[in-house]
């Protein structure tokens, strides 16, 4: 932990003892590290989702946002330990990570795009043994985002950067996650839209109890829906705490939220 | 006229032969963006098989079923063994993995059961179907066969959720894994399909260019030509390429000498190569600079 940490003045923000934090978690890592190749990008991090928490991570472009999100579900080469619901899940393979419930939004949105609309949902629920239950899924899915079933038919590859935005957060909530990984869903988002995202986001976690942890450029959006935040820079966390302490901390006011 | 009439519809029989290896070339680039230059020698293995299997005294049907089985095994196996550990490789690499293929399914055919053409029987009766002049019932019965095959598939790829994973795993491995399909699987599965329909495509047209290792030669570029001319990337261009390759092949060989039936296939690549690279149905992927 860098001097600017918060922790220190604030014992409210500091993370619970190991011992009693494992026990909550959803999602639990340790010493997270990871590289593209020989470059470093991760230096052994460590962070949390509570159950039915939501958890952002919050850095500047080139921090790691995305890579950490990636090596969570082991897409590239790392080492440390991820615990899902106390569970190691380090070193599993990237489906074997997902079919225990961790659905990803990805960067680049991950579109299918000579699928239609309709297929991309079906194949977020690939994994699930329910099938009568999909139909069902996709119409909650249309009746998130309207515009979707409106081009339910529709190749998605002809879909605006928005919708596919949409579709993908569509898709993985298809899985029925128990953990769902948020990679900059307001990116290339109108800002209404983002609201709206953003509200459905909050009811999903309320209702379903659904964990998150979510990768934001727009630190203002992602402060106010998360309850706990990180703040990550060129690899490794230099502040952490819950979101609203770190929302009216000094300096990420001034660096992140602007203001 | 009716010579015509017979010419076009013994050329759609032999184009449904080509149609059926043409798709299963297209699926194997779809997924890998490599064309499977031993698919022809693969199914002229599988040919023999059926072949062994009919002389040691297994009824017809039984044969042809336990040798798709066997060549869609096979397929897997290609896949999983030889084909996985390369498929990181530079291009070239991966071009030589698949001419191998091709040099050691032929010679290893030709070691077992010798160079000697061989004939294969047809399931079908001798004497025409129906009384009619211009196809024989074997020419009716293998395009029977092999449109059934397609539909089947068609239906796989477009109705089953297995078929569905299959094609999303081909198109995009990476958001693939991210909703937890088997990605190395699903490539394997496709080789495994691909082998089972060229098992197909070699029993039903071993009747007619007789068996031997190489049986499958010319057989391959027709159907490459006619996956070409279709586009390479959409299997239905594919199938209906390989028709339309059937019948020119047919026709040119009828009214301009069947000395030139090879030389088409090599001008109709040639031709789409140059006029219309994606095919006629294929996309043409334009990159943002």
């Amino acid at each position: 932990m860098s001097a600017g940490t918060i922790q220190a003045g604030a014992a409210t923000l500091a993370p619970a003892p190991a011992g009693d934090r494992s026990a909550a978690a959803l999602l639990e890592v340790r010493g997270l590290a990871a590289q593209y190749g020989p470059t470093k990008v991760l230096h052994g991090i460590d962070f949390a989702v509570a159950a039915a928490g939501i958890t952002t991570v919050l850095g500047a472009n080139g921090a790691g946002k995305t890579t950490l999100l990636r090596a969570v579900c082991n897409m590239i080469r790392t080492s440390g330990e991820v615990r899902l619901a106390g569970e190691r899940i380090d070193g599993l393979a990237t489906e074997a990570i997902v079919r225990r419930g961790v659905g990803h939004v990805p960067d680049g949105r991950g579109t299918f795009m000579n699928l239609t609309v309709e297929e991309n949902l079906r194949l977020g629920a690939h994994t699930r043994k329910d099938r009568a239950e999909i139909g069902p899924d996709c119409e909650r899915m249309y009746a998130y985002f309207p515009r979707l079933k409106e081009r339910r038919r529709q190749q998605a590859g002809t879909l605006s950067g928005g919708e596919q935005q949409m579709l993908a957060v569509s898709r993985a909530l298809m899985l029925r996650p128990r953990l769902l990984l948020l990679d900059e869903p307001s990116f290339g988002l109108a800002p209404l839209i983002v609201q709206q995202l953003f509200e459905i986001l909050k009811a999903i976690n309320e209702t379903e109890r659904i964990g998150m942890l979510l990768v934001e450029q727009n630190a203002a959006m992602a402060l106010a829906l998360a309850d706990q935040a990180y703040l990550l820079e060129t690899g490794r966390v230099v502040m952490s705490g819950s979101a609203q302490a770190i929302r009216s901390d000094e300096q990420v006011r001034r660096s992140y939220l602007g203001y | 006229m009716n010579q015509l009439l017979h010419q076009v519809l013994s050329g759609l029989a032999t184009g449904g032969i080509y149609a059926s290896v043409a798709l299963a070339l297209v699926m194997i680039y779809q997924a890998t963006h490599l064309v499977n230059f031993a698919q022809g020698e693969m199914a002229m293995f599988a040919t023999y098989i059926a072949w062994a299997l009919i002389q040691v005294g297994v009824p017809y049907w039984w044969a042809f079923a336990i040798t798709v089985a066997g060549a869609f095994v096979l397929g897997v196996a290609v896949e999983r063994i030889i084909v996985r550990p390369v498929e990181n490789s530079p291009i070239l690499a991966l071009v030589i993995v698949f001419i191998a293929l091709l040099v050691i399914f032929n010679s290893v055919a030709g070691w077992i059961f010798t160079y000697t053409i061989k004939p294969f029987p047809s399931p079908f009766p001798a004497e025409p179907l129906f009384g009619n002049r211009f196809m024989s019932s074997h020419e009716i019965g293998s395009m029977t066969i092999t449109l059934v095959v397609l539909l089947l598939l068609f239906a796989f790829f477009r109705f089953t959720p297995l078929g569905l994973a299959m094609r999303a795993a081909a198109q995009n491995p990476v958001s693939s894994r991210l909703v937890g399909i088997r990605v190395g699987w699903m490539l394997a599965l496709g080789w495994g399909l691909a082998a089972a329909i060229g098992a197909i495509a070699g029993i039903m047209v071993a009747p007619t260019v007789f068996l031997e290792p190489n049986m499958m030669g010319g057989i391959l570029l027709y159907a490459f030509a006619g996956a070409l001319l279709g586009g390479i990337d959409s299997p239905g261009g594919a199938v209906l390429g390989g028709f339309i390759v059937g019948v020119l092949e047919n026709v040119v060989g009828t009214y301009v000498g069947s000395e030139l039936k090879l030389t088409l296939a090599l001008v109709v690549i040639i031709g789409v190569l140059v006029v219309k690279p994606s095919g006629l149905f294929g996309k043409v992927h334009v990159v943002r600079v």
